[in-house]
């Protein structure tokens, strides 16, 4: 029998703030610019929006902040922060919220101006008890530390950590909207400026400004809209850990938990779903998740992405926008995912289009590989 | 129970800044628990007691954090599983943070980071490993 939330929820509306550098910007300027989007895209108004799903990185009281800037008075509304993955995680939130009657039309909303104000990533996180002594680069030494682990136990190679930086380049070059779309061989990578070994400068995501919306409404409501719904078949979320140092095991995330709880959900399998849309802030996080989620063996995702397996024409189509590592990454890239997913499933994706995609994954992170959150959507004949 | 003040996050610095490396233990399970807590994680029993820490242990991961000559040059950062089992963050010193490996055997030695008392760990003599073959 179904899950009783499959299928009870639809992104009817997305948008977003275009190019990754917007000097004189704040985030919350970006993220109305995205909201605005989002509206336009579908065909509502502003004060239809009764259920709000925000979260930032500046902002301690992101629900409110956004609300009133917006100038809405949302019914129910959720700010809550497990890092990037929140607003993945807020989809499933939106989802039993519009069930439960709750609300009617859920905005799920972020902005960020951490390329321009900066070039750093922004971060209201505390210092972490017993490691921030230690003088470690957050996050990228935590995910070099889960790097080097994957590299001892599965001889996974630098190379093969650049061949997803490539993949993601690849996808860039077909998307006008790509931050990033110079051409980038796996010698580039490997020659790059080392930051915390064995990630290089190019291991890296973008440091990007940026806004995205997305407007979630129930099915029945959804089908009176001028877009193609793109249905909410399953989400899970789990985490294991805060600081890197109490992760159980640096080689397996819980998106081991997250996965197969969403996949259950949705009542698919991997070998069903058309597009991945993947958390990649640093190259290994494409490996990890593959693996995690079932499309490869432990241990096996660094020879799965070598010889183009993941870029254009490969038999896997992974993070089509470019992803964190090509196409934009404002500090927290969890939206994007569930974007490109929506974007790939209404079929308007252009020279980076997957022919025929009916079923998406979009699986958030957040923190040092701490909180992961699935997620699975498809069109109306996967209902 | 009475809990006693000052917490645990407490008395493990002033143990550090007495020059002692002091982990806790769950006197019902015998289990060793780092970082210091109020309660067993994830069993909930609070009668916790000090222990003194072997000083042993094993480089779980490591990274070389890369940082410009002038500023104080490279540094290590690794993760360190205790002999007594536990995890935690730490810097191996005493060595060029380039020769640190996964698996070499290293040895807790309380110095100063920041004009802190600080948890560091050294390569532990008696494993030869990493001066190579």
């Amino acid at each position: 029998m179904a899950h009783k939330l499959r299928g009870k929820s639809a992104i009817v509306g997305l948008g977003i703030a275009p190019d990754g550098e917007r000097p004189g910007r704040t985030g919350i300027e970006l993220l109305a610019e995205a909201v605005h989007a989002a509206l336009a895209d579908c065909g509502l108004r502003l004060n239809d929006i009764d259920g709000l799903f925000a979260t930032t990185a500046v902002h301690s009281m992101p629900a409110p902040s956004v609300g009133e800037y917006l100038g809405i008075q949302p019914k129910y509304s959720n700010g809550s922060n497990i890092g990037g993955s929140s607003f993945v995680a807020h989809c499933l939130g939106a989802t039993l919220a519009l069930e439960a009657g709750l609300c009617d039309v859920a905005l799920v909303a972020y902005g960020s101006n951490q390329r321009t104000a900066g070039g750093r990533l922004v971060t209201m996180s505390e210092p972490m008890p017993y490691e921030a002594i230690y003088g470690a680069r957050y996050p990228i030494s935590a995910y070099a530390l889960a790097a080097a682990r994957h590299m001892h136990e599965f001889g996974t190679t630098r190379a093969q950590l650049a061949a997803v930086a490539v993949a993601a380049r690849n996808w860039a070059e077909l998307n006008p909207e790509a931050f990033a779309r110079d051409p980038l061989t796996i010698e580039d990578v490997l020659n790059s400026r080392m930051i915390s070994d064995p990630l290089s400068k190019l291991d890296c995501c973008l440091v990007t400004d940026g806004g995205a919306a997305i407007i979630m409404t129930r099915p029945d409501q959804a089908k009176d809209l001028p877009r193609p719904p793109v249905y909410f078949l399953g989400a899970a979320m789990a985490h294991w850990h805060r600081m890197i140092s109490a992760m159980p095991d640096l080689t397996q995330t819980a998106a081991q938990e997250s996965g197969p709880r969403t996949m259950e959900m949705a009542g698919v399998a991997c070998e069903d779903i058309d597009v991945l849309e993947l958390y990649d802030a640093f190259t290994i996080n494409t490996i990890l998740f593959l693996e995690d989620l079932g499309f490869c063996a432990k241990g096996e995702g660094g020879a799965f992405v070598e010889g183009g397996r993941i870029a254009p024409g490969g038999a896997l189509a992974v993070n089509t926008n470019g992803g964190g590592l090509s196409c934009v990454h404002p500090g927290m890239y969890g939206l994007y995912t569930v974007i490109e997913a929506a974007r790939q499933l209404r079929g308007t994706c252009g020279a980076r289009q997957i022919e025929n995609a009916k079923i998406g994954l979009a699986h958030g992170n957040g923190g040092v590989l701490s909180s992961q959150v699935t997620s699975i959507w498809g069109t109306e004949e996967t209902l | 129970m009475t809990f006693a003040s000052p917490g645990p996050e407490r008395q493990f610095q002033d143990f550090l800044a007495e020059g002692k490396f002091m982990i806790q233990r769950n006197i019902k399970t015998g289990a060793f628990i780092f970082y210091p807590r109020v309660l067993s994680p994830g069993t909930g029993e609070d009668a916790l007691e000090w222990v003194e820490a072997s000083g042993a242990g094993t480089v779980y991961s490591t990274t070389v954090t890369r940082q410009r000559p002038e500023k104080g040059g490279d540094y290590n950062v690794a993760l360190i599983d205790l002999a007594e089992g536990p995890r935690l963050m730490s810097r191996i010193i005493d060595i060029d943070p380039h020769e640190v490996t996964i698996g070499m055997a290293v040895r807790a030695k309380i110095g100063e980071l920041n004009s802190e008392p600080a948890l560091l760990f050294v390569p532990d003599k008696k494993d030869l490993s990493h001066y190579g073959p």
